[in-house]
């Protein structure tokens, strides 16, 4: 056929020649490499087109063409590349298909571009499928619609002889799973349909058989460890030939994660020997945290988790609370029958044990969370939470507040049985402030911890200044400025007062006053100091006598503007005394009062010593007490029974005799703990009140639950309000006339100016 | 039938004459001793026996709200003449018909609660007093509200319990309000969490009883 024939190409002629050309491609797909288009070869099959296309009508072929060359791939696809298909299977058939596919492609190519002159203007002029699309569609249809189940079981088969351990050939699936999305022609229906989902069906299988037999036999830490690995291969095999629309899809959405992870969590957590209280107990640290890692995937999968954690550190520190009372208790038991009264909280006391625990806890398990849970807020709220429950429960009778103060004053007193560098001192002072946090009635610690500072300061038995003021800083910061402003004042006093010793001795040289009995005194504002009991002491003359002038010196220091009440329960007072050899003794005020009669009397009787220091019988008995029944005998009772009576009678004891010269005897102080709690309930319902007032007069009306709520809010700092006192608050607002209740809702108060 | 007016406005009805009636059946029982105008404890007594009624009769309490006396066991003689007149009565037979329509009055939920308040203000004795104590209040309580649902419990637990000696205004109403909103098994008391502390304590004591 010549090119410059202008005769029209008949359709059957000029397929011929088309066909011929087809079948040659047909030969080199199959292989037969000796075969090639030439340029020339190439150029008469699109000019024959071209010129089929371009004749004039009746001879223009365009839409026969078209039709034809889809024909042609149905013809082949028939005739050799189905029958082959059906001739392979499971990896072999894959194979195959992959090949196939790649020589339709070409197939496709070449024949478009000998047909190409169609997509020029055929195409478009009648709205048609583009060839490529032409051929595309042709292997959806005819090889694709049939082969795709088989060529998806033989994939999922090898995905799970992968799982299991084998090799297999990745690239041939994803090369497999390629045509599967081309063939979706830029949609990923196909994909996802056909092969994706039963994927997903399938992977969920085969975990959930999985777990079924590992739960059974494995340990929570061993599933764990299994179903990382799972969970990182599945991972990894995405990334190699999965598409990546199907990752989060094969891990989160219900599939790997779910059947290994969400259905047995509970399971896991459970488990008797190594669920996850087992291992927090076991201190297992890692697996705690694997734990914590494979759970943090699925949504709210560490809150069964926490919820563990919480339960199990109330636990611990239940136990804390339960091992400091039996210990306190057999200690009073024990000292009970040696008939000696309970001495103070020494060092190695349980109550000091427990606190001492707490920290050691607290330490521990705040670790756990920072390392092993990845400082995830929901661990420290159960962390805390844990801490609160048996942070404010009793221990032998005391509340955790109160041994807190008993321990920070263990820490801060002169033979302390704590001996602690400085550093280290700092460190669990720290430790004890921010334990603070834990508990509710922070205002009950602050009196305790008032008391205790008190008699430090006042009996110079504080170890040391800068710690003192180390631990007030780490207060203020911890609960604010109010907590310490009081303490903060009692440390000022004492400042003062030692300002003041060198006025006073000037004061009395002046006067002509010098000479008398040495004293230093310490002037105590009231309301920063804790109130003691007021007495009033027969003092001998000569005590008698300072105190007078130094009250004359204050008066006229301050102008009669201010008062001063002598406080005899705390000082101390030197007196030499003599009995084999000379002593110093070192006495409380009211000891010195009851000590010093003997110089002008041989035998005294409990009531004739009543008289003369006018005490009260409590107070007078324990002074008794300390200086005939305890270390230091300073005088001898007659009868010598084991305790004071108000029928006893007393004389100096001659064989009195010690080795020191320089003798502290003690008076215990009565810590009277009812008495502490009976302060603070005071101070609260004052605070109550005053909240409320406050509330009141911004708001100018409120309702009766939205008081409460906002009562609560406003002491939170400092201690939780109970709703009775608060009730108890309103009413008697109510009967001061601040508050009134609207006349129609019974339930809204209104502030009265 | 008696036009009804509500309590405490004086507005006499009756002419001149009666007024001086009123007034001279006011001296009969008026104190010759005191130097005041009052009709005191002792004429109270006499009152009460001409209008066959005990001194102690709920009605007598009432006579004394419509009066608007101030002071327990006196009446004044403008508090008098304006109660009386109030009631349309010259004379103590008339008085003594008018009585029960007293009861009638106050059988309206709006009248009865301001007889009850006033019966609080009459336990006062002393200016500036604004407590009665319990067992004063105990007793009034029964005659103001006779029958009232949780009174009788109320008053006998007013007595026993030793936290309040005394109760204020607001606690004495309360009382009304509780008895006429809370149910006879203290279902729903909780409904309302502002109850005073008094009422509280009452639920307490009075539900450890239920359970007996």
């Amino acid at each position: 056929m010549s090119l410059h024939d202008r005769k029209p190409i008949e359709l059957e002629n000029g397929w011929r020649y088309m066909e011929d050309g087809i079948t040659k491609l047909k030969r080199i797909l199959e292989g037969n490499k000796s075969e090639a288009f030439t340029a020339e070869h190439y150029m008469m099959l699109y000019t024959t087109i071209y010129n089929m296309c371009t004749q004039k009508p009746p001879h223009d072929h365009s839409e026969q063409l078209y039709a034809r060359y889809k024909e042609a791939f149905e013809v082949y696809i028939r005739e050799a590349v189905l029958p082959s298909l059906r001739n392979h299977h499971d990896e072999h058939l894959l194979k195959q298909l992959k090949q196939r596919w790649d020589n339709h492609k070409i197939m496709v190519r070449w024949l478009s571009r000998f047909f190409n002159y169609l997509d020029r203007y055929y195409i478009q002029r009648h709205n048609l499928h583009p060839l490529n699309d032409v051929g595309l569609l042709v292997f959806r249809d005819n090889v694709y619609a049939e082969i795709k189940k088989a060529a998806r079981g033989a994939m999922l088969k090898l995905i799970e002889a992968e799982r299991e351990g084998e090799q297999i050939d990745r690239s041939l699936l994803k090369n497999v799973l390629g045509i599967y999305q081309e063939v979706g022609m830029g949609q990923m229906e196909c994909y996802e349909k056909d092969f994706e989902e039963h994927m997903l069906k399938d992977t969920a299988e085969y975990y959930r058989r999985k777990a079924a037999v590992w739960i059974q036999e494995d340990s929570s830490p061993d599933y764990l460890i299994k179903a990382e690995e799972c969970l990182k291969d599945e991972e990894e095999r995405v990334n190699s030939y999965l598409h990546v629309s199907t990752k989060p899809k094969l891990l989160k959405e219900a599939r790997a994660e779910t059947e290994l992870l969400k259905v047995h969590q509970m399971q896991l957590l459970e488990k008797e020997h190594s669920g996850c209280a087992a291992l927090l107990r076991d201190d297992k640290k890692g697996d705690l945290a694997r734990m914590y890692r494979l759970f943090n995937r699925p949504p709210k999968g560490l809150e069964p988790m926490a919820e563990i954690f919480r339960k199990h550190v109330e636990e611990e520190g239940m136990k804390l609370v339960r091992e400091a009372t039996e210990a306190a208790e057999a200690k009073k038991e024990k000292e009970k029958e040696a008939g000696k009264a309970a001495k103070e909280a020494g060092g190695s006391s349980p109550e000091n044990n427990f606190i001492r625990g707490v920290i050691a806890l607290h330490d521990k398990y705040m670790e756990y969370v920072q390392d092993s849970f990845g400082n995830s807020s929901l661990f420290h709220k159960a962390l805390k939470e844990a801490f609160e429950s048996f942070c404010n429960k009793q221990v032998a009778n005391a509340s955790v507040a109160e041994l807190m103060a008993s321990f920070c004053d263990n820490l801060l007193k002169k033979g302390g049985s704590e001996k602690l560098g400085d550093e280290d001192l700092e460190a669990v002072l720290d430790k004890v402030v921010k334990m603070l946090a834990y508990i509710s009635d922070k205002d009950l610690f602050s009196e305790f911890y008032r008391k205790k500072l008190a008699r430090r300061l006042l009996h110079s038995t504080s170890a040391s200044e800068d710690h003192e003021k180390g631990v007030l800083t780490r207060l203020k910061q911890q609960c604010g400025a109010q907590f310490t402003s009081k303490m903060e004042g009692m440390v000022n006093d004492l400042q003062m007062a030692k300002e003041r010793e060198k006025s006073f001795e000037e004061w009395r040289e002046r006067k002509g006053l010098a000479g008398g009995m040495e004293m230093n005194v310490t002037v105590l504002t009231t309301g920063f100091w804790p109130t003691y009991k007021q007495l009033e002491v027969g003092l001998p003359d000569v005590m008698m006598a300072g105190l007078e002038q130094y009250t004359q010196y204050f008066d006229e220091l301050n102008s009669k503007t201010r008062r001063l009440s002598w406080q005899f329960t705390n000082g101390t007072v030197h007196v030499k005394a003599t009995y084999d050899k000379s002593y110093e003794l070192i006495l409380m005020p009211l000891q010195a009062a009851v000590l010093l009669p003997f110089n002008d009397a041989e035998e005294l009787s409990y009531g004739e010593l009543r008289e003369l220091t006018k005490l009260p019988d409590e107070d007078l008995s324990r002074c008794l007490a300390s200086l005939t029944l305890s270390k230091y005998k300073l005088l001898s009772k007659d009868p010598a029974s084991k305790s004071i009576s108000q029928t006893d009678k007393f004389r100096v004891n001659p064989k009195f005799s010690d080795r020191m010269r320089r003798i502290r005897v003690p008076l215990p102080p009565v810590d009277d703990r009812r008495k502490v709690q009976e302060d603070v309930d005071k101070d609260r319902k004052h605070a109550i009140e005053a909240a409320i007032v406050r509330i009141m007069k911004s708001r100018k009306a409120l309702k009766h639950q939205q008081l409460l709520v906002e009562v609560v809010q406003q002491l939170q700092r400092m201690f939780t309000p109970d709703v009775k006192v608060i009730k108890r608050a309103i009413d008697s607002l109510i009967d001061r006339d601040y508050l009134e209740r609207d006349a129609n809702d019974q339930q809204l108060y209104k502030y009265l100016a | 039938m008696k036009r009804r007016r509500p309590a405490g406005v004086t507005s006499p009805r009756a002419g001149s004459k009666d007024v001086s009636k009123l007034d001279g059946l006011f001296d009969a029982y008026r104190d010759k001793e005191s130097s005041e105008d009052v009709i005191g404890p002792e004429g109270v007594e006499k009152l009460c026996k001409d209008l066959k009624v005990d001194p102690t009769d709920r009605l007598v309490l009432l006579l004394a709200w419509k009066m608007g006396a101030q002071k327990m066991g006196y009446f004044s003689r403008a508090e008098f003449k304006a109660g009386l007149s109030e009631l349309g009565a010259t004379s103590v037979a008339q008085l003594r018909k008018a009585l029960p329509t007293l009861a009638t009055e106050v059988r309206h939920p709006h009248t009865l609660e301001q007889f009850h308040r006033f019966a609080f203000c009459f336990c006062l004795t002393e200016p500036g007093q604004k407590i009665v104590d319990t067992d004063t209040a105990a007793q009034m309580l029964g005659l103001v509200l006779p029958g009232a649902p949780f009174v009788e419990p109320f008053c006998e637990f007013l007595t026993e319990q030793k936290d309040y000696k005394k109760i204020n205004a607001d606690q004495w109403n309360n009382f009304l309000r509780f008895s006429r909103e809370v149910r006879a098994d203290l279902s729903n008391v909780d409904d309302n969490p502002a109850w005073p502390v008094l009422l509280d304590n009452f639920v307490d004591w009075q539900r450890a009883r239920m359970q007996e």
